[in-house]
């Protein structure tokens, strides 16, 4: 039956979306409906205006889903199951033109080259100023200053249109011709032509969007895709060969020539023997300066301010066109998919903003399914399943095994040839650990399991001596003086700042967690304990005195049923701190249990198991509290009314 | 035959802060079996900590209080105790309520729910048993409280303004009741109140107390709950001395109530 869902996902998600808007709507239209219509309690501050409003709790919960829906772009993909594929190839162009684009003040304020002469210009001019501290004897002074002021007019004349080799002028044109070629290509409707059977089968092959761990199927579906996806390999090739051209002219070439002859002759001549580290240190840090500058400028990275301007004017009608040819993805990609969108890698496409980190419901669920089938579950370990264990392995938990050192006589040794003599001692120890034949029977397991267990263990030791010792405490001044410096030196630490300690002391396996948990639920327990038994009402407690009762009596059948509501409530908050804490501590360290599986998650930037484990989480914190709640009315419906 | 003496009772309490209250001084009477007294008198005079020094919740700090010639110390079975607003344990049912003092003695199920029926019967709240006490109303709490009070068949009963917090007609019903019960069972019952009517009523004998330091100021002995056994419990707040006694301890109580007034203010 999952399966046919999951088939169908796109469409099921797309009907529950307009239901939940249509949903939304209504809910609301009649929630301000009946404001109008109720005219007897309209005094603003009764608060019977609060009561009631099922509609409401529809309004809040279906535009929460709503919202998930939105933000997660699963309707989107419901109604635009191409769009990302598309967007895809959109985003292939957009990165294939972006090392062209980025030379020009589209998306940034000055041009490429005057950038880069600023800098170039403010960094020999530092040079100028650290030569005074540079290490050098005075003579080198003198030459690495001219050397600068070398470098400096090479770059300069660099930008001059005078001085640029026809050469490379002819080379930008084409380049412009190029991208203007491929523009009217963008702009033609033939292009790139019928998909040939090989293409097809390849884009036809490929996972959907969301169907597998590359999220975004790559290879174009669509014509529009596969026209983007063609353009986008050509404009590749242009801006390789774009930003392969350098400035080259005679003048500054023979420049640069010589500042670099001059640079290994200066190095050549120089001798390290007398200098102090510092000052060599120094020194060898301004050659390497100087070498830097002198690689960029012969690099020919800066242009004359108007030699790029076809080709900018190339790019700028391109892009104008690319953006036409988008149409209606553009929309789709402005409103359907808020707060992000696809952007193109080196191999693959991939969702960004909200639809990367929010998972899409329709995933999520889809998760929760696969991971709850035992077969699969986390890291090999199920969810919450099940396990055969035989009861001897049980039994053999509980009896102790030194008992089999109490019968008498002694452990067998093997025999001559190799047989050993079973005795009554062996028997015994067999059965206490657990070693003979029994019959099996179903024992829950699983990372929800072992999380549940371990809260609950941890809970029952805090309640098993926090109670006790709580109204010990309540009732006696020796306990309450002696025990409330050991509880408060403990308790107002948080309980996190314990794990590191104890989960190092009892190990990472259960003991540690539940030791830790203990803490946290005997400090709230005997908290909770005290303050139910000194509440205590003394007249209750004459009553039972003179009814006859003992001191035990009383403290069983007074003081404690009348601490129940406080004792209830204390296991209430445990309930929700330990879960709190047991998530961290097993993020800490651990094999299994719900914290365990969101932290592999997160190391694998697995946001939908992540999120499946929030939920799972809040979940199973709501059911306990709501147990807690059902077991509180049933057992202290006198509470408050004493 | 039982006996309650309390010869020469002081009781001093130190507060926190050091200072020390004389709620009680030299305070003598005795009580014989059967007899049914009541206790009047201003805020603050020291009846309940005289009936808790009884019920022995306390200890007097000067002076012996005796029952049956043995002297008091620690509360007993053999004074029961009702208090003013039934210290019911409202976590057990009706039943449990009143059994409590026989399933603490572990006494025998099957006749300790004979008896429980018997004495719900008396105070009227027959069908009941399983009823949770938090949703009685005050009189059948307070009806509760006497029966869970009187099943442990004690020597002494003690009540502390135990009619204080009901309306008029539960009042008077319950009145008839302690009367009834009075005479059914011969038991010696102390009862404080802070209404002349009702101390008139129920009272055998009658304490007026004075307060700072408390003290016995004046005992009556009164026709009235001879009177109630049979007659109408109206007729007699109308009889001339009824009246003539509540006039003349109603302007001594208010001369009182006058006195600490002007002293405090
Ligand atoms: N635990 C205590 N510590 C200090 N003083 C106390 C304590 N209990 C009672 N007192 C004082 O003893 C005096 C008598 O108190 P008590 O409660 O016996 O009065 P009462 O006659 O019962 O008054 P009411 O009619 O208002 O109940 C009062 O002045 C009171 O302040
Ligand atoms: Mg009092």
């Amino acid at each position: 039956m999952f399966s046919a869902i999951a088939e169908h996902r796109g469409f099921i998600v797309g009907l529950i979306f307009i239901l939940l808007l249509i949903g939304l709507v209504a809910a609301t239209i009649y929630g301000r409906r009946i404001i109008r219509n109720e005219k007897t309690d309209a005094v603003f501050g009764n608060p019977e205006r609060a009561l009631g409003g099922w509609y409401w709790v529809f309004a809040g919960v279906a535009s929460i889903l709503v919202i998930w829906f939105y933000f997660s772009w699963d309707a989107a993909r419901s109604y635009f199951p191409d769009a990302a594929n598309e967007l895809c190839q959109v985003a292939k162009v957009d990165t294939a033109i972006n090392p062209m684009r980025s030379i020009f003040p589209i998306d940034s304020r000055l041009l490429k080259g005057t950038s880069l002469l600023a800098r170039d210009s403010a960094q020999l001019n530092q040079l100028d100023r650290d030569l005074a501290r540079s290490g050098f004897t005075d003579a080198e002074k003198t030459e690495y200053g001219a050397l600068v002021g070398q470098l400096r007019s090479a770059l300069q004349s660099m930008a001059s249109p005078d001085n640029v080799d026809p050469q490379v002028q002819k080379r930008i044109a084409e380049i412009a011709q190029r991208v203007d070629d491929v523009r009217a290509k963008l702009a033609d409707p033939a292009h790139p032509g019928a998909a040939s059977a090989a293409e097809i089968e390849k884009a036809l092959a490929q996972p959907g969007w969301g169907e597998s761990t590359t999220e975004v199927p790559t290879y174009p579906v669509t014509e529009r895709g596969r026209k983007f996806a063609a353009v986008a390999d050509e404009v590749a090739a242009i801006a390789k060969d774009f930003t392969r051209i350098r400035n080259t002219g005679a003048v500054f070439d023979a420049r640069i020539k010589e500042i670099g002859d001059k640079i290994k002759q200066l190095q050549a001549g120089f001798d390290s023997s007398e200098l102090e580290k510092k000052e060599l240190q120094a020194r060898e840090t301004y050659v390497k300066q100087i070498n830097k500058m002198y690689k960029r400028i012969d690099d020919g990275t800066v242009f004359p301010p108007n030699a790029l301007d076809q080709v900018e004017a190339s790019v700028r009608l391109f892009e104008a066109e690319a953006y036409r040819q988008q149409g209606s993805l553009r929309f789709i990609d402005a409103i359907a998919m808020p707060s992000g969108t696809i952007e193109a890698g080196n191999t693959s496409c991939s969702e960004q903003g909200s639809g990367r980190w929010l998972p899409k419901p329709s995933d999520t669920l889809a998760t929760l399914v696969r991971i709850s089938d035992p077969d699969i579950g986390y890291k090999g370990i199920p969810m919450l399943w099940y396990q055969q264990k035989p009861l001897a392995e049980m039994a053999g938990f509980f009896i102790p095994d030194w008992i089999a050192d109490l019968v008498p006589g002694e452990y067998p040794r093997h025999q001559p040839d190799g047989s050993i003599n079973e005795n009554l001692k062996t028997k015994v120890l067999n059965v206490a650990t657990g070693n003979f034949p029994s019959m099996s029977v179903p024992v829950p397991m699983g990372h929800i399991w072992d999380s549940i267990l371990r809260v609950l263990a941890g809970l029952f030791f805090g309640i098993l001596l926090g109670v006790p010792l709580g109204l010990f405490m309540g009732l006696s001044r020796f306990a309450k003086g002696f025990f409330d410096p050991l509880i408060e030196l403990y308790r107002p630490v948080p309980p996190l700042a314990w794990a590191p300690l104890i989960l190092t002391i009892f190990g990472i396996q259960d003991d540690g967690k539940i030791f830790l948990l203990f803490m946290v639920a005997f400090a709230i327990m005997v908290i909770s304990a005290r303050t139910g038994a000194t509440g205590t009402q003394l007249s209750k407690i004459h009553a039972a005195h003179s009814l006859g009762a003992t001191k035990r009596q009383i403290i069983k059948n007074v003081i404690l049923p009348n601490s129940l509501p406080e004792i209830l409530t204390g296991i209430r908050i445990s309930i929700g701190v330990c879960w709190g804490t047991l998530v961290a501590a097993e993020m800490l360290a651990g094999t299994t249990g719900i914290g365990f599986v969101e932290n592999v998650a997160r190391k694998q930037s697995d946001y939908e198991i992540i999120w499946v484990t929030i939920i799972l989480l809040g979940v199973l914190g709501l059911l306990f509290d709501l147990i807690m709640r059902w077991v509180i009315n049933r057992t202290i419906p006198w509470r408050g009314k004493g | 035959m039982s006996e309650l003496v309390a010869d020469s009772i002081d009781m001093t309490f130190h507060t926190p802060a050091g200072e020390a209250v004389q709620a009680l001084k030299d305070v003598s009477f005795s009580l014989k079996q059967g007899e049914l007294l009541s206790v009047l008198g201003p805020s603050g005079c020291g009846k309940t900590t005289l009936l808790n020094l009884i019920a022995g919740f306390l200890r007097p700090t000067g002076g012996v209080l005796s029952l049956n010639n043995r002297e008091i110390d620690g509360p007993g079975v053999e004074r029961g105790m009702v208090f003013q607003q039934g210290a019911l344990f409202e976590w057990l049912t009706v039943a449990q309520n009143v059994d409590f003092g026989l399933r603490m003695k572990k006494h025998n199920k099957k006749e300790t729910a004979k008896k429980v029926e018997e004495w719900l019967e008396i105070v009227g709240l027959q069908g009941f048993g399983d009823t949770p006490t938090y949703q009685l109303s005050g009189g059948m709490q307070q009806r509760v409280a006497l029966a869970r009070c009187l099943i442990n068949d004690p020597d002494l009963i003690l009540m502390d303004e135990p009619l204080g917090a009901l309306d008029a007609l539960t009042r008077e019903k319950m009145q008839s009741l302690v009367l009834k019960i009075w005479k059914e069972t011969g038991k010696t019952i102390m009862i404080i109140t802070h209404s002349v009517e009702e101390a008139l009523l129920l009272g055998e004998r009658l304490f007026v107390m004075a307060p700072r330091p408390g003290r016995l100021h004046k005992e009556y002995r009164l026709p009235f709950a001879e009177w109630g056994l049979e007659g109408d419990l109206r007729d007699i707040k109308n009889h001339p001395q009824f009246v003539q006694n509540r006039e003349e301890i109603l302007s001594m109580i208010w001369n009182m109530e006058e006195e600490i007034m002007g002293k405090t203010l």
